[in-house]
């Protein structure tokens, strides 16, 4: 690389808006996140149509402060990348036509980057990716775990069949009466627990990867039920344990085993569930006694945030990867490979 | 002074670029696509039709809805990229006073309106009063036969205006007789050139980053919990 490369990232698939300018794909000049989770908390879960309200608030002056905060001018970047899909639809359009605009506005050319390629990257701005890496997603709407051979190649090796894990987390939170988002309530109270309450394991089928979750959701629904049942008294620290217990031991299990079987140089965590403290802990502890380095970003580039999504489209942009004015939103887009 | 005016709040999408009071330039279409994948390749096109780079234009003006929710947010988000990182100023006019702009010199009361489902309407009232559109009712989200009926009681002519009109023909007739005009159809697309025409009118600037549609609606989520709120407040 001769000449530093700057991108400017733009991530609005979901309830925040996002912005933030990287350097040659690995160091964050500026990083900025405008939430909206107050205003979607009134409503226990994010509402589409909020979403998207609220992105054409805020996109202009996010991408702004990403600029003023990098001390950079639209002509000293090299590209825009933004996310393309997977996500809310409506939200994605905000994003991307917000792109197109300031891409044509200022001769910039545009990348499209998959919602989970970039959460995959965030990686890349903590430590160099070492390939085979083995990716463990896990989010809201995501649980997947993908191969890379090189950069740009996914191997999708497994994924969730019902329920996300993040998914899982807020319906069982809801059960418990504990607030939206599930995920931070139940890690905390799971910590806190001096008990847990034994709950089942979804394997699957032996050589699967993949994974499982409405079960133990409707297991903690029964568990619940029955007790109120009985009389007796539902302590949800308990509940939330034992659910994260059984949630933590299938995911590091299978992540393990992939791990072993295709000879991984280096495992990442991803995804906005990557920041359950956790579910940290036992991948770290099962990693370091197998010797393989296993990496989980900060949690402000777990959760979701345009760094990665620059990161992401730093690669893409040093593979020749352009878009066009005629971008649109892929909620349902697919995570394939840009590269052989 | 040139202007870029951008209307995507409902099914057609219009983008003109005027200078000194001429159109250089417009294209009009009305065609189920999403915006998202025509809007700026069709603005694209136009700079290269008129030989223009971005930089070249003096201020932008927008359709700021009512209309699709998504269809407005996608000119809107355009344009205010545009006018900030441009720098260049930025007028939103209402969706509905630019297709009453179709009905320049008509002498009664112009009724722009917009199917939005369920036999419920956006709808406008403007009279064109001594060369200048006013607004007589303001832009609302309201049932058409509450429309009609409204109308129907001011006893004057209404030319009704608007690709979606067709729909309500027969209520309209039905209600209004005589007083009823529908216009014809090249009167019933909104064009960006009428809409920077009502820009230069209007004196306005927005304030680029807070700018946002009127949506003349809230989201249906945000209305329940309104409602909630009231009924705990009610029963407490
Ligand atoms: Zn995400």
């Amino acid at each position: 690389m001769d000449k530093d490369i700057y991108i400017l990232g733009i991530e609005t698939s979901c309830d925040e808006t996002a912005a933030s300018v990287i350097k040659n794909g690995n160091e964050i000049i500026s990083n900025i996140v405008a939430s909206q989770i107050q205003s979607q908390q009134r409503f226990g879960g994010v509402v589409p149509e909020i979403a998207s309200r609220h992105h054409v608030e805020q996109i202009t002056l996010v991408i702004e402060e990403a600029l003023s905060e990098a001390g950079l001018e639209p002509m000293e970047l090299d590209a825009v990348a933004v996310t393309e899909g997977p996500g809310l639809v409506g939200a994605l359009l905000i994003g991307i036509n917000a792109a197109k605009a300031f891409a044509f506005a200022n001769g910039l050319p545009i990348i499209g980057v998959h919602h989970i390629a970039g959460h995959i990257y965030a990686n890349q701005l903590m430590q160099p990716m070492e390939f085979p890496l083995l990716a463990l997603i896990v989010s809201g709407g995501h649980t997947e775990l993908v191969l890379m051979e090189n950069h740009g190649s996914f191997k999708l090796i497994g994924e969730t069949r019902d329920d996300a894990a993040g998914e899982a987390y807020d319906k069982v939170a809801r059960v418990l009466g504990l607030p939206y988002p599930g995920g931070p309530a139940i890690d905390r109270l799971a910590h806190e627990s001096d008990d847990a309450v034994e709950f089942p394991r979804a394997w699957l089928e032996l050589d699967s990867y993949d994974f499982s979750f409405s079960g133990l959701k409707s297991a903690v629904i029964n568990y619940k039920h029955n007790l109120e049942q009985k009389g007796g008294e539902v302590i949800p620290a308990h509940v939330a344990a034992g659910f994260q217990q059984s949630v933590v031991e299938v995911l590091t299990t299978k992540t393990l085993k992939a791990a072993k079987e295709y000879n991984v140089k280096q495992v990442i965590a991803a995804g906005g569930v990557a920041a359950n403290k956790g579910l940290r802990a036992s991948l770290e502890a099962a990693f370091e006694n197998e010797g393989i380095p296993f990496y989980v970003p900060p949690i402000s580039l777990c959760t979701d945030n345009a760094a990665m999504i620059a990161a992401a489209g730093t690669a893409m942009f040093v593979d020749g990867q352009r878009g066009n004015m005629g971008m649109n939103g892929r909620p349902g887009m697919s995570l394939t490979s840009w590269s052989k | 002074m040139i202007w870029l005016g951008i209307d995507t709040a409902n099914t057609p999408l219009s983008v003109a670029i005027v200078k000194d009071g001429a159109i250089l330039a417009e294209v009009n279409s009305s065609m189920a696509v999403n915006h998202s994948l025509r809007a700026m390749p069709v603005i694209e096109e136009l700079f290269e039709t008129v030989q223009l780079k971005p930089n070249d234009i003096d201020a932008i003006a927008v359709s700021e809805g009512p209309g699709s929710y998504t269809g407005v947010r996608i000119g809107v988000t355009i344009a205010k990229t545009l006018a900030w990182t441009l720098k260049k100023p930025l007028v939103g006019v209402s969706s509905l006073k630019t297709l009453a702009a179709n009905a320049v010199f008509f002498n009664g009361l112009i009724c722009p309106l917009v199917d939005a489902r369920r036999n419920n309407v956006y709808a406008g009232v403007y009279e064109f009063i001594d060369g200048e559109l006013i607004a007589i009712h303001e832009d609302q989200h309201l049932g058409i036969e509450d429309l009609l009926d409204s109308l129907k009681g001011q006893k004057r002519s209404v030319l009704f205006v608007g690709k979606d009109v067709g729909m309500f023909e027969e209520q309209i007739m039905d209600i209004m007789k005589e007083n009823a005009v529908i216009a014809p159809f090249p009167m019933q697309l909104p064009r960006a050139s009428s809409l920077i025409f009502m820009a230069q009118q209007s004196g306005h600037e927005e304030n680029t980053h807070a700018f946002t549609p009127e949506y003349r609606r809230i989201a249906e989520a945000e209305a329940n919990w309104l409602l909630q709120q009231r009924k705990e407040k009610g029963s407490d």
